[in-house]
């Protein structure tokens, strides 16, 4: 029987080594998985390369594997957001290194990575300095930059539901990176309000394939 | 082919490669001899098998009144969706396919080499319409390649050769080749052969087939019985 389901968050991300590329879900605060980032914390790994949308804000999300000294890099396309303090902070001083990306260049670099292309041409950056030393070409008398595949070794994730395949669901915005990152990850992590038997879920209606995914938290009843 | 050999039936081939699946693998089946495999998959082993058109969970086919053609697999056969099975789009799917989502294929071949090589898309004749369909992703995709066919062909003609004379869907990425006489690994530099069907010896399939085979150092199991 395949049950996806492990027994804590901690559990859920024991294996993530020094160095790992970890894919972490959310969109400024929607969708981030507090939970995992906490086991994370907990299980101690370091130098990691971290790609999200954001650098943190506050003391929240990745904010907090920042404030730990866990970070060695950031790929993100928006670190200066609502009190991104603790980036802006290590980044002025040098300890964290940034790789900043254009918002939908990096859903489609994951979305490369998770479906096994190299890479993909966009003309998002073309001509600017986000795009020096990148390959550029012309398709049909407009500048495209090639913007390699991105993949991770692990993802954390949030979602709504989900069943003991790893189908989801998610909850209105808090969608956004989650189905992609758990795309692109060798082992993708969700933290999950609930877990319905398998069947319960609408068949048309999940959003994110349990074959895209490989653990799954569930927080209902935990604290 | 000769006489005194005695070539497994198509239901016996599917069944073995059944046997070869582990529980709760995601697992893609091709048209024709590789749709009989899901036959003979175990409900325990909860197999997830996805179809190139968007459904990652089919049950088996349906007949008569339960058939609805708007749930159907890529061979054009009405299926049930199993518990916990849904659907994806055709990007989501082949995302399964080329990004390393799949752990097993299964495909029809029309001839392979010893060094794992496909043919399964063009029979190369001049008036022939090259389908390629999903093949060229699902063996570049997928972390197995299990292919099926018979031996030998019509005339006679050898399927598992030195090199394909047929157009290749993929090279190198056959792992396991099933056969109504014999199942071959094609992960090393030589065929090792794994069974053999009744009266059939490796010499004599060497000799037949032109190419040199091993047994397998596990010793050879008894085929189709």
């Amino acid at each position: 029987m395949i049950d996806k389901v492990c027994a804590s968050a901690f559990e859920a991300v024991r294996d993530v080594h020094d160095g790992a590329t970890v894919l972490v879900g959310g969109f400024s605060g929607a969708g981030v998985p507090e939970a995992l980032i906490t086991a994370l914390l907990e299980q101690g790994a370091a130098d990691l390369t971290l790609v999200h949308n954001n650098a943190g804000n506050a003391e929240l999300g990745v904010a907090r594997l920042l404030a730990a000294g866990r970070v060695k890099k950031v790929i993100c396309s928006f670190p200066r957001s609502w009190e991104s303090h603790v980036f802006e902070g290590l980044y002025r001083e040098g300890k964290v290194e940034l790789e900043c990306v254009p918002q939908g260049t990096l859903a489609e670099r994951l979305r490369a990575g998770g479906s096994g292309l190299g890479g993909i041409y966009t003309p998002a950056g073309y001509g600017t300095e986000l795009a020096e030393g990148k390959e550029e070409r012309m398709i049909d008398g407009r500048g495209y930059v090639f913007e390699k595949a991105l993949k991770g070794d692990f993802s954390l994730v949030k979602a709504r539901r989900a069943d003991r395949w790893g189908n989801l669901q998610y909850r209105m915005t808090a969608r956004n990176f989650g189905p992609v990152m758990c795309m692109a990850a060798r082992t993708a992590i969700v933290e999950v309000d609930e877990v319905l038997p398998l069947g319960l879920l609408d068949p048309e209606g999940i959003v994110t394939s349990g074959v895209f995914v490989q653990r799954i938290v569930n927080m209902k009843g935990a604290s | 082919m000769k006489s005194d050999w005695s070539p497994v039936s198509r239901e016996r081939i599917a069944e073995r490669v059944a046997r070869d699946v582990p529980a709760g693998s995601v697992v893609n089946l091709g048209i024709g001899m590789p749709e009989l495999v899901g036959n003979h998959f175990s409900p325990q082993h909860e197999i997830i098998v996805h179809t190139e058109n968007g459904i990652v969970g089919s049950g088996p086919t349906v007949i008569g009144a339960l058939q609805d053609f708007d749930l159907i697999n890529a061979g054009r056969k009405a299926v049930r969706l199993a518990v916990g099975g849904h659907f994806v789009d055709h990007v989501d799917s082949f995302a399964i396919v080329r990004g390393g989502h799949l752990d097993i294929t299964i495909l029809g071949a029309f001839q392979v080499s010893a060094s794992g090589d496909l043919a399964n898309w063009s029979t190369g004749d001049r008036d022939a319409m090259p389908s390629p369909g999903g093949a060229m992703d699902l063996v570049v995709g997928a972390r197995q390649v299990f292919a099926m066919m018979n031996l030998f062909g019509k005339n006679g003609e050898a399927r598992l050769v030195e090199r394909c004379t047929l157009p290749l869907s993929g090279a190198r990425v056959v792992t396991r080749l099933y056969t109504d006489l014999a199942v071959f690994d094609l992960s090393g530099a030589v065929p090792v052969v794994l069974d053999l069907a009744a009266g059939v010896s490796v010499e004599a399939l060497s000799y037949r087939l032109g190419i040199s085979l091993q047994a397998s150092a596990s010793g050879i199991s008894a085929y189709g019985s």
